[in-house]
């Protein structure tokens, strides 16, 4: 069992009487890779500069292995930041820049040199200690960012989407090459980004935040099959929400009205009671498109497709007027599959990878529950 | 016709704007005594200007006064132009303000407020009351020139400093001072020419115990144009724009 190496406790914050941390706990485990995601003005980036000293909390508090370090100042404490424009010194050279830290630290001049050079071919950039960060590529100023960073040996290493500014393919390099690094150093990283995708490749666990609350906290693989939410299900990936009917409610199993179609399910966690309603979540690879003549699932006609390479994403409306998003892997038998526009299909799902969430409800706009509320 | 007409007048234009100055720079060479006559080439009147005793005292005075004006107005002006940009306190928008009140208002007007000033708390007049006046007068331009800097100023910069270990005084001398430094260069050149060559001002809070070049200029022309003022209208001119060859340099060099 790994322990915790940071635990916010309790931490709320407000700029301008706006809150944007509201009284959030945290523990981040010794050694792992923990990605803050959420959308922009979620908090994560405020959440990171709460645990660099950027900022301070207005209640709780944070320590860092066992130590209380809310108040204390971003110098004294054993983390170090990358930051998303590099925030590299731009009269200093690359060497200078790598080599700050350890001056900071008043450490003699050998080691410093030996130190510093190390890291630098770590990262590949031996070549370069004597360039101006302006002489680098963004890929490379972003190198020396990590490098300078990690040259302290921190604790904790926080990452403010140092990925951001780089184009696509840039970006995949750096994702497999961060990974590599933390497993390297066993330094534990903190990641922020609002790139879901970008959150489910990398990390240990991720923690999804929205309003500067965690909306939930769990593996990759739990946000993306199993959300706590409808927010979550949302943000992470594509959903397909269809409305299931409870027909009928036993100790273990429930049968479900879906778009007409009755499946009997296993009973989800939370209480559920018959002639209620749920959200049935299905992601779109878990959709299955079938032959007009099949006497399967539901019919419906193609409205959109999209060749994504790899796969083949189309949109079907129902009769009944729901669209359903479906995603399918092409397959060797039949390399050139496709969809005209209008064709009819019939839609069905792998059964039991339905995940059940109760009815939430939604705050889409004060205007729209008015109405509701009048009605 | 009509091909010829737009270079004929830009050639009027820089005619107008530029003869005079090389007419001045011309007859500090003229060999003649007598004024506007073309003598053949002498460096007579250079020799006679650094033989005139009070005219080298006025210069070295006003080298001084520059100098010092330039590099109080440039420490005082950064730590301004810090404030405002870093902090939020009450009258900020105010102090802002003032400053372009003081870059604005006519000279004169300035100039009699600083000798009532003086008057009134009893300063005597002199290389102090100069000082200061000229403290006053350079002070916005360092504080916009630094101020411009400042806005360009990546903010994580002192943030990554801190972060790697520098407290804050560390981090102002080893990231904020060497970045913002080409201003702080710029602001004080500018600094140094407005001092050096400000008459107004410098006619109202200056006394007999310091006499600076542009009053001695002018007191030397109201007798009758020597040729010797040519001369050093000729060196002022060098000086001028090696200056600003030199903060034109340092800032573009700087990004």
């Amino acid at each position: 069992m790994k322990e915790a190496l940071l635990c916010l406790k309790n931490v709320s914050k407000a700029f301008d009487g706006k809150t944007v941390l509201d009284s959030l706990d945290l523990d981040i485990l010794d050694g792992e890779f923990i990605t803050l995601l959420g959308p922009s003005g979620c908090g994560k980036t405020t959440l990171l500069r709460l645990m660099a000293g950027f900022e301070l909390p207005d209640t709780g508090s944070v320590t860092l292995s066992g130590h209380d370090i809310t108040h204390a100042a971003p110098e004294h404490r054993p983390l170090n930041t990358v930051f998303q424009n590099y925030a590299l010194f731009p009269h200093m050279s690359v060497y200078d820049n790598v080599g700050y830290g350890l001056k900071m630290e008043k450490r003699p001049k050998d080691e410093i040199r030996q130190r510093v050079s190390d890291v630098l071919a770590m990262v590949q950039l031996q070549d370069f200690a004597r360039r101006k960060p302006h002489q680098l590529s963004g890929g490379q100023q972003q190198r020396v960012a990590i490098a300078r960073a990690v040259v302290k040996r921190p604790q904790l290493l926080l990452l403010d989407e140092p990925l951001s500014a780089l184009d696509y393919k840039l970006r995949r390099t750096m994702q497999v090459e961060l990974k590599r690094l933390q497993r390297e150093l066993g330094i534990t990283f903190v990641f922020v980004t609002h790139d879901q995708e970008e959150a489910l490749s990398m990390s240990d666990r991720v923690v999804v935040l929205k309003d500067g609350e965690i909306q939930q906290l769990g593996t990759p693989r739990e946000i993306y099959e199993r959300p706590a939410n409808l927010f979550t299900a949302r943000f992470v990936g594509e959903t397909n929400l269809f409305p299931g009917y409870l027909a009928a409610v036993n100790d273990r199993a429930i049968t479900l009205d879906i778009l007409g179609l009755r499946r009997t399910l296993q009973k989800p966690a939370f209480t559920v009671r018959e002639g209620e309603q749920v959200n049935v979540l299905l992601r779109p690879e878990d959709i299955r498109v079938l032959a007009p003549e099949d006497d399967h699932g539901l019919a419906g006609k193609v409205v959109e497709r999209n060749y994504k390479g790899s796969t083949l994403d189309s949109v079907i409306h129902l009769e009944d007027g729901t669209e359903v998003l479906a995603s399918e892997f092409f397959d060797e038998d039949d390399p050139t599959f496709d969809y005209r526009l209008g064709e009819p299909v019939r839609v069905s799902w792998v059964d039991g990878w339905e995940w059940l969430l109760p009815v939430e409800p939604e705050p889409v706009n004060e205007e729209a529950e008015g109405l509701a509320a009048d009605a | 016709m009509s091909r010829w007409l737009p270079k004929i007048y830009l050639t009027l234009v820089y005619v107008l704007l530029y003869l005079p100055i090389l007419v001045l720079v011309v007859f500090s060479f003229n060999g003649s005594r007598t004024g506007y006559r073309w003598g053949g080439l002498s460096l007579e009147w250079y020799e006679s200007l650094f033989n005139n005793h009070a005219m080298v005292q006025a210069m070295w005075n006003s080298l001084w006064l520059a100098l010092a004006a330039a590099t109080v107005s440039t420490i005082i002006g950064a730590l301004t132009a810090l404030a405002l940009h870093r902090y939020r306190f009450r009258g900020k928008r105010m102090l802002r303000g003032m400053l372009f009140v003081v870059m604005m208002s006519p000279e004169i007007v300035l100039a009699i407020s600083l000798l009532a000033l003086f008057l009134l708390v009893g300063l005597q007049l002199g290389f102090v009351s100069l000082l200061l006046a000229h403290v006053t007068f350079c002070l916005p331009f360092v504080v916009i020139t630094v101020m411009a800097r400042l806005s360009g100023f990546d903010e994580s910069l002192p943030e990554a400093a801190r972060d790697l270990g520098a407290n804050d005084f560390t981090m102002t001398r080893t990231v904020l001072i060497p970045v913002i430094m080409p201003a702080l260069l710029a602001g004080w050149l500018l600094g140094f020419t407005l001092s050096l060559d400000d008459v107004v001002v410098s006619t109202f809070v200056s006394g007999p115990s310091y006499e600076i070049l542009p009053l001695r200029i002018y007191s030397m022309v109201r007798v009758g144009l020597k040729p010797e003022v040519n001369a050093l209208g000729t060196l002022l001119l060098l000086f001028s724009l090696t200056m600003l060859m030199l903060s034109q340099w340092i800032l573009t060099r700087s990004k």
